[in-house]
């Protein structure tokens, strides 16, 4: 019981420390609330094909700026769109905020501006990927000593 | 010569006297026959008497008297034998009667008399009667007098009457000549003329009280006779030769305290006043004694209305002031009313006008905030901000303050989660603690009930206020905040004996300390903390603000919730701690929670308020689509996912009851697909519910959607419950115009 008790101790400050540093917003915590015996890998699958969605705006946005004849901003906006769009719907809150900056230099047709936010995207999602692939290992690490994941508020 | 049998009489004739002889017996004789002639007549005519026998005996006693002086005539010549013979025998007859006659009248004359005798004393006897029937008659007549006297003087209340009639009717029952009323002036050694029978205006003659007359008729009770040329007497004009009888009685003037003695009051009154009547001059009256009765019975009879009169006026003026002193305060109290509604009417209209540019004020610099700032402006609106909430805490606390002294603010009371409160107060509080390096800490003691009914608003005001002013007058160390259910040994507090809680079923207390290590306050300050408007002087609150109504206010509202409120500390430098308790109702049975955290394990089938509901869903973004279906399988619908509208089209059928779609995503078109849905679906009942989810709403985006006969706008991030929400609204309405 003790080991349970640690670990969910553990999970909590992590969680908070995610919310305290702005990676994770409430929108991530209604998703934790969907996760019931139903569903009960939701958040783990959401978040596979966030990481997914991600890399694959990525690389088409990578793509898309290292065009040397002309950017095609409007793709590259479109990609932001969806990006923007994914990462508040798992409340990727860090990324959101880069992907609103990043539309503003594509409406600016900044090229040098969209490549400074690509690179800060990136490593902002990154991030992300490290710290949520941490919080559920300790989740998996809960429920394989028995007990329940506490929830956050 | 014969011899003859004649009787020669003894005498000779003798002519002279032998004829008056004659003549003599004749007469004799007459009368002799008359008399009981004249009896038996007079007799037979009277009804009464008695003795007939003796009239018999007496008549012919007389008869044969009669008989014999006649016969006698005849003697007086030569006659016969026979007529001395007849003679001889009447004679006879005549001394046998008579001589019986005069034995019977010895017995008779005696009972005769006596019957005189009786008739004299019958005579005295009834002249005796006719006296007293007489002075009956008389008495009556006083008595009915006296009567009609009392009803006269007792029939008004009003002593000038009474004493006037008295005078009148005692003038007119008796026959006075004068009659008068002396009454003791207010030093008391004098006896002034009041009142008089005849004279109109009696002036003003005055007597000293303690003349040896006057005292005689002061001690006693009786009507005393008193010389007519004493002082009192002499108010007649003098030249007659015989004034008459004067005679004086007291009349006690009493007092209402008299009559709490359940005796009739003798003489413990020391008042009285004189009246004093005559009877008129040059007649042979005297005082009798049953008119001497008569005016001591007056007199009595006067001094008791006299006493009423004297208690009407004393109660109809007691009566007066107490009217006077109600309408006084009738006016008072209205007077007071008005100001009050005034200053109600006052208050609100201020409350309103004075809210109104605060509220344009701080919603324009929220507002302003948002735009583009240069530091200093950023710096300028921060404050214009501040400023103007503080003064909108400032208006609010006096519009509150004055409803709480009229009264006439009463407790919202309902059920509300208890660490809630707590919670959101710490949260308020912690920016501000940790800009100035405070540690604020929170303990919930274990057996503190979670919810609680009570009025949550002014229970976080008043734990807002308290902790605020922790905060504000500590600048560095730590607050703590503890709150645990008051037990009943701790609640007769030593320091508070005023306060009594008791602790019943259904109620608890809740007792809230909150500790700093702040300035402290010094102890002879302590007591003008929760008046209105008092600052201590020290720099700190002067630098701090506010206007001093916060604690008052507070006491207030622990006040209507029966609690008690109060702050200790040691002194200057060493910290306080503000402690307070209050009343909070148990509810009975802890309801559902229907406040968004906290169910501790996610329920198996989930609040399914939408069971079986079929919906379509439209998304290109893989993660969003995904997250959205989440939500609505969580709410128990049946979620059909799409990611083109070309599918979306061909997905749609009547079943789906709503349709989500995502309109924010450049390059497709999501109006065209809710044209061409409201085109497949002519009949309205059988389209569904087109709901656009959108990550902006602005004006165009949200003009868009309703020109294509979209239902509703939902920005996203969707919560769980704004998802639930919605849903029920479209439909039970059929129809949302945009949830935020």
């Amino acid at each position: 019981m003790d080991v349970v008790n640690q670990l969910q101790r553990q999970f909590i400050d992590y969680s908070a420390s995610l919310h305290r540093e702005g990676f994770l917003d409430d929108q991530f915590t209604q998703l934790q609330k969907l996760q019931d015996d139903n569903s009960p890998d939701f958040v783990v699958e959401v978040a596979s094909l966030f990481f997914e969605d991600c890399e694959k705006l990525i690389n088409n946005m990578a793509r898309a700026l290292e065009q040397q004849q002309g950017v095609d901003f409007k793709q590259v906006d479109a990609s932001v769109h969806q990006l923007k769009g994914s990462s508040s719907s798992i409340g990727a809150m860090r990324v959101k905020d880069v992907c609103i900056a990043f539309r503003s230099f594509c409406e600016a047709q900044n090229r040098e501006g969209c490549l400074r936010c690509l690179q800060q995207v990136t490593h902002e999602y990154s991030l992300l990927k490290n710290k949520l692939q941490t919080l559920f290992r300790l989740q998996q690490q809960i429920l394989a000593a028995g007990g329940s994941i506490p929830v956050v508020e | 010569m014969d011899s003859c049998n004649c009787i020669e009489p003894q005498w000779p004739p003798d002519d002279l006297l032998m004829k008056y002889q004659y003549i003599s017996d004749f007469f004799i004789a007459l009368a002799y026959f008359s008399i009981p002639l004249e009896l038996i007549y007079f007799v037979k005519k009277s009804a009464v008497f008695p003795y007939r026998w003796v009239l018999v005996q007496f008549g012919a006693f007389i008869v044969l008297c009669g008989a014999t002086h006649l016969i006698n005539l005849w003697t007086f010549t030569m006659h016969t034998r026979t007529v001395a013979m007849v003679m001889t025998t009447a004679k006879v007859f005549t001394a046998v009667v008579s001589c019986a006659t005069a034995l019977m009248l010895v017995h008779i004359i005696p009972d005769l008399l006596s019957v005189k005798t009786r008739e004299l004393f019958l005579k005295n006897k009834a002249a005796e009667l006719d006296r007293e029937m007489g002075l009956i008659r008389t008495q009556e007549e006083t008595g009915r007098h006296s009567r009609m006297l009392t009803h006269e003087i007792r029939s008004t209340l009003d002593r000038h009457t009474i004493l006037k009639t008295t005078l009148v009717e005692l003038g007119r029952t008796l026959a006075l000549e004068e009659c008068a009323l002396w009454m003791p002036t207010r030093t008391g050694l004098e006896l002034q003329l009041s009142y008089t029978l005849r004279q109109q205006n009696p002036v003003g003659y005055t007597v000293p009280i303690h003349l040896p007359v006057i005292n005689q008729v002061f001690s006693s009770s009786h009507a005393v006779k008193i010389s007519p040329k004493c002082p009192v007497a002499r108010i007649r004009p003098a030249g007659k030769y015989m004034p008459g009888e004067v005679v004086a009685v007291r009349v006690p003037l009493l007092h209402l305290s008299n009559f709490q003695i359940n005796d009739w009051p003798e003489l413990s009154t020391k008042r009285y006043a004189l009246m004093v009547l005559m009877l008129p001059s040059d007649s042979a009256r005297q005082w009798h004694v049953h008119e001497l009765e008569l005016v001591e019975v007056v007199a009595d009879q006067v001094a008791v209305a006299l006493s009423h009169a004297a208690i009407l006026e004393e109660s109809m003026r007691a009566r007066d002031l107490l009217m006077e002193q109600n309408v006084a305060l009738d006016l008072a109290r209205r007077e007071a009313e008005t100001a009050i509604r005034a200053r109600n009417d006052f208050l609100a209209v201020m409350n309103h006008e004075m809210r109104t540019p605060m509220h344009a004020i701080i919603a324009l610099s929220s507002l302003l905030q948002e735009t583009e700032l240069t530091p200093e402006q950023r710096l300028m609106v921060e404050t214009i901000l501040k400023s103007s909430n503080l003064l909108s805490t400032l208006i609010n606390d006096v519009l509150d303050l004055s409803r709480l002294e009229d009264g006439s603010l009463q407790l919202d009371l309902g059920t509300f989660n208890l660490f809630a409160v707590f919670r959101e107060v710490l949260n308020l509080i912690k920016p501000i603690a940790s800009v100035k390096k405070l540690h604020v800490s929170l303990n919930l003691a274990p057996d503190l009930p979670e919810y609680a009914i009570g009025d949550e608003k002014r229970l976080m005001q008043t734990i807002l206020n308290v902790v605020g002013n922790a905060v504000k007058f500590s600048k560095e160390g730590s607050i703590s905040i503890t709150a645990f259910v008051a037990k009943s040994e701790l609640l007769r507090d030593s320091r508070t004996p005023e306060f009594f809680p008791v602790p019943s079923d259904n109620h608890f207390y809740l007792r809230v300390q909150v500790k700093d290590s702040g300035v402290g306050i010094s102890p002879q300050d302590i007591p003008k903390l929760f008046t209105k408007f008092a600052q201590t002087q020290s720099t700190a609150t002067r630098n701090s603000g506010g206007s001093g109504l916060g604690l008052a206010i507070c006491k207030r509202f622990v006040n209507l919730m029966e609690g008690h409120i109060w702050i200790e500390s040691e002194g200057l430098g060493k910290g306080c701690t503000a402690i307070f308790m209050v009343k909070l109702g148990i509810p009975e049975r802890l309801n559902e929670p229907k406040l968004p955290f906290m169910p501790k394990v996610p329920t198996n089938h989930g609040p399914t308020a939408f069971p079986g509901l079929k919906v379509l869903v439209m998304d290109e973004n893989g993660v969003s689509r995904m997250v959205t279906k989440g939500l609505l399988v969580h709410l128990g619908c049946d979620v059909t996912m799409v990611s083109s509208s070309e599918e979306c089209l061909r997905v749609v059928s009547h079943e789906h009851k709503v349709v989500f779609m995502d309109v924010c995503v450049p390059g497709m078109d999501g109006y065209e697909v809710a044209i061409r849905i409201n085109e497949k679906f002519t009949k309205r009942h059988e389209r569904p519910i087109i709901v656009a989810l959108t990550g902006n709403t602005d004006k165009v985006t949200k003009e868009n959607c309703m020109r294509v006969g979209m239902d509703g706008i939902i920005l996203k991030p969707v919560s769980l419950d704004k998802m639930r929400s919605v849903l029920s609204d479209l439909l039970e309405h059929r129809v949302l115009f945009e949830a935020i």
